[in-house]
Order: C-alpha cells, then structure tokens, then sequence
C-alpha cells in the first residue's frame, strides 16, 4: 500500500500541479486583497479536469501558499492577507521599515512550511479523534472560544489594555452593521443594499492598514531621508538570520504549531483565532514582551506557524464528517463530492490509500512552498526600493482594486475610505489597529453563538456553564477577563502622576 | 474601445436574432456569441453552486462560450436574485433562481417575486429531511411530534436562519399535522453544516435540512433519518419512508433549483436556453453527477416550471403566513 502510495503523491503529473498550484496560490496570496478563499474558488472549473488526488493536492499547495503569501503584503505595504496575518502584522512591517524585510519574510516562510507540517502529521495521528471532539463543540463553546480570541486581542495589542479594549469596541461596533442574525433585522445599513451583509472584513483590513499608512506615508514625504532606509539585504544573510531565529525559538514554533492545528480543527473561525491566540500565549511567555508590536521575529514566528497549521487542522472536520471548517474545505468539500468521494468516518477505512495520498500531497505542497516562496519573496522586496511617492499611489490603487474586487460593489470602496482616516486618528492617539480587525472577524460569530446559545437555553444564563468544554473555557475566559481589569486599574494608577505632572 | 464594439456587436447581434425570431416564430436557435454571467445567489462549495457550476459547464460545451459562474451571496439571496432579475435581459446573464424567491418576499426581506425572473428549467428539486442524531430516542416522525405535543417547546429544531426555507420546512409540518408551529422552537443557523454540526454535538434535537445534505452522515450512522418531505420515494433514496406515507396531514416541502434568466427575456432566447438545458440534462454525464449527489435527475421545462413555481409560491405563502413570519 505504501508504494501505491508514494507512488500516487510522486507521480510527476501530480507534482506538476502542485508546483503551478503553489505558484498561483503566491502570486493570488500576495497580491493585496484577494484571498485564498478566492483563489480556490477560481481553481474549481479546473479541478473538474483532474483526478481527485490532484484536484485536492492543488487546493491544498493554493491555500497553505496563498496564506503565506499575504505576509508578502502585509510585510512590505502592511496590508495583511489574511485576518490571521493581521495579528503580527505590525511586527513584520517594522522589521521591514528597519530594512529587515527579507529576514520577516524567511521567517515568515520557514515557519509556515514547519506549521504545515507539522499540522499534517497530527491530522495523520489523530484526524478521527481530533474530528470527535471538534464536532462536539456547540454554540455554547464556540462562544467562549471566540470570547477568548477577542480577549487574546487585548493582550496582543500595542497600546495599554484600556486602548486596546476600545480598539476591540470599534472592531465590534462595526461588526454590527449587516443583518441580524438571530431575527433578521438589518441594523446601521441606511437602506443601503450592499450593507445587508455587514462590512466585509477585507475591505475593512485594506482601509484600516493600508490606506491610513499612505495617509501617514504622504506626511512624511517632505523628510527625503525617510525614503531610502529600505536597503535589501543580502540574500544569504536573511536566510541565516531567519534560521538562526526559529532554532532560537524551537518551542514557540512547535508550540504554535500544534495549537494552531488544535483550534484549526474546530469548525468557524479556527486559523484566525489560532494565529491570535498562539501570538497573544507566546507574547506572554516571551523573554522580551515589550518588542511585540513593534518587529518581534518570536511574534512573527508565531502566527506565521499557527495560521499555516491550522490550515490543516481545518480539514480535519471537513475529512471526517464532511463538515467544513472555513470556506476553503466547504470547496473542497464539493470538489470531493463532484469526484464521487464522499467525506465521512468511512472514508478512513474504506479508503486509507486515498487519505494516506491526500496527507501525503499536504506535505509535498508544504515542503514545495519553500523554494517557491523564496522566489516570490526575491521577486517581490524590489518594491522597497521604489521611493515612497511612487508607492503610495500604487498601493491606493491596489487597495481600491482589491476593495472591489472581493465585493463587486462601489461601496467596499468608501469603507476602504472612512475605515482608512478612522484608522489613521486611531494611531495618532495610540489606539493599536490590530484589535479592531479581529473585533470585525470576531463579533458577527460571537453574536451568531451567543444568541442561537439564548435562545436554545430560553435565556438561561447558567446554559452557558453547564456542558463540560464551555465550563472549562467559560472559567478560564472570565479569569483572563479578571486580570485584564487588575492590570487596567494598574495601568490608569500608574499613567496618572504623569499627566499631572 | 473594443470591448464598446463588442457591445455594439453583440447588441445588434441579439437585434437580428429577435428580429428573425419574430418573423420565423420561435426557433429556439440563438446562441451567446460571448461569455455569459452565471449568477449563483450562494456561495461556492454549496449545492446550488454545485448543480449550477456543472450545468454551466455542460452549458458552455453545448453553445461553444464560457460560462462564468458569479457567486453573488449575501442579504439571504437577495442580492444574487436581484442580480439576476435586474440584468440585462440580452441573453447573457442567467442564475440560479432558487425557492427562495417565494420565501423572501412572503417576509418582507425584498419585493422580488418569481415574476420578476424568467424560469428556464428546473436543475434540482430538494426536499427537506427530518434528521434527528444517532442517539436520539426517537425512531419516526410520528413520535416526534407526540413528544412535542406532550412538551410543547422542549424540543429545538435547526437547519436555516429564522424564516428560511427548512424553517419553514418543520413549521409547516407542525402546522399541517394541527399542532403549533412552535411546538418544536427553531433554532437559527447559518447553513445546513453548522446546523448538522449542532445536531451531532446535542445542542439540537432535530434538523430539517435537505435530505442530500444529511445524506452521507446518515449513511455512515453518525445521524439517524426519520424520513423525507416529499411526495414519493426517490430513488437515491429509497430506504427512508416519505412524509407522504408517515404522516396524516401527507406534509410536503421541497427546495427547488432553477436556471432563469432576468425579467422579460425574450421568448427566443429563453427556449433556446431551455432547449439547450434539457438537452444537456439528459447526458450520462449529468446522470453521473447527480449519481454522485444522490439526487434525481428532474427534467422540467419553462411551461411546467412556470406553473411548478407559481403553486409552490402560493402554499409557501400560506406557511409563511400560518407561522406569522409574514409582513
């Protein structure tokens, strides 16, 4: 069975497409505001053409490399690809600005490929295990797993927990644009049709990021000093630098790793939280916590492997119950079913050769993502040597393109706008970005669970602790919630001498 | 410029054909003579994106054009069927026209009814399933109902966002077999997984999504099927009894799936979509698909369909109003 196996995954015609497939998840990743959700979307009509081990080997080696590609992005225009990159975004764009663009990006990449990897090989040992247990996750826990995500945001934020809490209310305030969920009742649309849906994160990260850096980029035009700080640096020495880095940080890579497959796995916003949550627990056990937010190679590290594992932690779900994790295995999903192959328990028993050839493809797509990647990331850091007042147009543009495109409404480009300045004023008083974008992410499914939970409980608040996971994660959320009141209180004691003085 | 030109072209292209078509009465021979927009109302991965990607490309085989398949979610269908019913109606914009077209105007979510699409043909008829998890005690339809009749309100039932279709699915069952709509509560979801994700980790006790999504799930004992909304048994799956046999009231509800093109498609093109449907519908290779959907292959055409969606409007009104989801 082996050789059939490795047969199946080395056939030639099968690494072909895994290598096209990778470069066209690169090219889709880095470009900012189209997705991977997009780029497995665009890829179905030629899946039809191929047989089911490739078809699925090429959304794979689409997905693990387009997430990593919007570090490319986010690290060098700070526009993140993906809200899981958004948690480490700040940290990879000062290492940019520090002329360390190469080093984020090998770290980002070295640790992505060990994240997947690392992913598959858990989704190998346990797949079913893992599935039981993610499907036991009702409303009741979704909830305070998102609860918990939100309040990872206020660690991780730059600023101190007040202004980090109200980076978070705004992020949560515009998560509440769009149709309700429980009763269906459209709230702060206007009577504009395009906001039924509420504002649509990618729009909002674009705005938030992008356009309010070319806002603070034109400021500082005036100063030419400011326009050639950007020297690449040599090749060989980024490279060495980045693995000197993850052999420096073994645990936090491994650590994230499985945790990012752990909570992956669960269906809903899995790869997102577990990107913040891996930052927020390595941040916190960090030798140096204060470099987090302003280029911490441990902090990009981190989400850079947790986002790629969970990757693969949200097929397992999809695998085993036919039950999607994101909209990428809900894809997939249909892709498999197009082929006659039907996800469920069976599908490990009845046709090990397929799952074996399957994990077998994640892991040729992750290793492959390396060299490739390497090349996406030589090709694309010659942007930082164009000057600043060419830049920044061009981002402009992109912005409004990639606002467009994912909405194909004029009105994702004037979110991209308002959210823009909104997000300018907001670092001019020191309020972190970061926080508000997983507000956005986070709100609508908080919402979503927090309501099916009262209604199914009839308003009983008690629900909420009376099954065994959501007791265990209800207890640990309001302890954390416990500590960040102290360390606010801490935090106002301490700041008040100065202003009054 | 040359796209202009192609406009141009095109336009005075579909010009002639109508003028032809008017002279020699319908001959159902016009042909796209560039790509075609195929709106889905939902989102990729679904089954109406999965019925619909492949008839568009069955569809794009037959008349020698792409067809580029749009997904254009959001507002609960409302921004995809208004997408397709205020299109051009030169030919080149069709989509998947689904049921809900008769459930969101009923709750006042837009004024869109089913006169303002053209129906084409019918792509895929659905009926709803009444799924309950492995472990549950109950073992038919009928002992469903008399524990909900003896606790009205103890039990919770999911599958779709309040007034959605397989909302209206149990609600209307309720109300056929003479008990309250909200004898079994509803429990909102955002889609047919996370509602069976729901059933299978006990925050439910019953899901009333289509039959063909619960399907696998049933087949390999992780749900249990107490049977199905539909008149007669289909032969994807003829192991689970009917509504129709198992209940008093004989309680029906079936989603549909259509292709239709915008309001006031001229009658040339819509038959010569309609010729072209059905002609590709009834290829080994459709039949496959559907095999591997466990599904039927339906053929209906624009007569039967028009009258088909015309008489599930009306009775999906009556349920609407029953439950007083209405506006």
């Amino acid at each position: 069975m082996l050789s059939d196996v490795l047969l199946t995954v080395l056939a030639p015609s099968n690494l072909i497409i895994i290598a096209a497939a990778t470069f066209y998840g690169c090219f889709v990743g880095a470009v900012p505001g189209l997705t991977a959700t997009m780029a497995v979307a665009l890829l179905v009509p030629f899946t039809f053409f191929l047989d089911p081990i490739p078809a699925i080997s090429a959304i794979v080696a689409t997905t693990t490399t387009a997430i990593f590609a919007g570090d490319i992005s986010g690290t060098l225009l700070r526009i993140p690809g993906t809200p899981a990159s958004a948690a480490y975004v700040d940290d990879a764009h000062a290492l940019s600005q520090a002329g360390k663009a190469r080093t984020s990006l090998f770290v980002s990449l070295i640790t992505a490929a060990i994240g997947g990897v690392i992913g598959v090989i858990i989704l190998m040992l346990v797949a079913p295990q893992l599935a039981r247990i993610a499907i036991s996750f009702s409303s009741f826990e979704t909830f305070w797993l998102a609860c918990l995500g939100l309040t990872c945001a206020i660690f991780v934020g730059g600023g101190t927990v007040p202004k980090s809490f109200a980076s978070l209310c705004i992020g949560l305030a515009i998560a509440c644009v769009g149709i309700d969920v429980a009763v269906g009742h459209p709230r702060y649309t206007f009577g504009t049709f395009d906001l039924l849906d509420g504002i649509s994160f990618i729009p909002a990260m674009i705005g938030i990021f992008a356009f309010s850096e070319v806002l603070r980029n034109v400021q500082i035009l005036d100063k030419p000093a400011e326009t050639i700080i950007h020297a690449t640096e040599k090749v060989g020495a980024a490279m060495k630098a980045a693995l000197a880095v993850v052999f420096k940080y073994p645990k936090t890579v491994g650590g994230s790793s499985v945790l990012g497959t752990l909570v992956g796995a669960l269906p809903g916003a899995g790869a997102d939280i577990a990107a913040w949550i891996s930052y927020a627990l390595t941040r916190r056990f960090s030798k140096d916590p204060e470099k987090f937010g302003k280029g911490s190679l441990e902090g990009v590290a981190a989400g850079g492997s947790a986002n790629n594992a969970a990757i693969g932690g949200a097929w397992t779900p999809a695998l085993v119950f036919g039950i999607p994790g994101d909209s990428v295995t809900a894809i997939a999903i249909g892709v498999l079913l197009l082929k006659g192959l039907t996800p469920g328990p069976r599908i490990f028993v009845d046709q090990p050769e397929l799952t074996s050839a399957l994990f077998g493809s994640f892991l040729v797509a992750n290793i492959m993502m390396v060299p490739v990647g390497i090349l996406a990331i030589l090709a694309s850091t010659f942007i930082l040597k164009v000057p600043r007042a060419v830049m920044a147009p061009v981002i402009l543009l992109f912005s409004m393109v990639g606002a467009f495109a994912i909405a194909g409404t004029v009105t994702a480009i004037w979110i991209v706008l308002a959210l823009g300045l909104m997000g300018y004023y907001m670092e001019k008083v020191g309020i972190p970005l970061a926080p508000a974008i997983l507000g956005i992410v986070l709100g609508k499914i908080i919402e979503d669970n927090f309501m099916v939970s009262m209604i199914k409980a009839q308003g009983d608040l008690s629900a909420f602790f009376d099954r065994q996971y959501s007791m265990v994660l209800g207890i640990i959320t309001l302890g954390l919630w416990g500590l960040l009141v102290l360390r606010s209180i801490r935090e106002i004691s301490r700041s008040k001498p100065q202003t009054e003085g | 410029m040359t796209k202009a030109l192609n406009r141009l072209l095109g336009a005075s292209a579909i010009g002639l054909t109508a003028l032809v078509a008017t002279q020699a009465a319908a001959e159902c021979d016009w042909k796209p003579e560039r790509a075609v927009t195929y709106v889905v109302p939902w989102g990729a991965g679904g089954g109406t994106d999965a019925n619909s990607r492949m008839l568009a490309s069955l569809l794009s085989q037959e008349f020698g054009q792409p067809f580029n398949v749009v997904n254009r979610t959001g507002g609960n269908g409302v921004t995809g069927h208004s997408a397709i019913a205020r299109a051009k109606p030169d030919g080149y914009t069709v989509g998947a026209v689904t049921v809900e077209i008769n459930t969101m105007h009923w709750v006042g979510l837009t004024d869109l009814t089913y006169e303002n699409v053209t129906p084409i043909a019918l792509v895929d008829i659905v009926p709803a399933g009444f799924t309950v998890g492995k472990d549950s005690p109950f073992n038919s339809v009928q002992e469903v109902l008399d524990a909900a009749k003896a606790e009205p309100g103890k039990l919770t039932g999911s599958g779709t966002s309040q007034g959605g279709i397989w909302h209206l699915a149990l609600a209307g069952l309720l109300n056929a077999e003479g008990m309250d709509p909200e004898a079994i509560r509803w429990i909102p979801s955002k889609g047919a997984a996370p509602a069976m994700k729901e059933l299978m980790a006990g925050g439910v006790d019953v899901v009333t999504v289509a039959q063909s999504e619960a399907k696998t799930l049933i087949e390999q004992g992780e749900l249990k099927g107490l049977g199905y909304m539909h008149t007669e048994r289909m032969a994807a799956l003829p192991d689970i009894p009917t509504t129709a046999e198992q209940l008093a009231s004989g309680f029906t509800l079936a989603a549909f799936i259509t292709v239709s093109g915008p309001e006031g498609l001229d009658k040339e093109i819509a038959c010569s979509y309609e010729k072209a449907a059905l002609k590709v519908m009834a290829t080994p290779e459709w039949a496959d698909f559907k095999a591997s959907r466990g599904a039927d292959v339906v053929l209906m055409g624009t007569d039967d369909l028009n009258e088909f969606v015309k008489a599930s409007d009306a009775s999906l009104g009556e349920t609407i109003k029953a439950i007083g989801l209405a506006k």
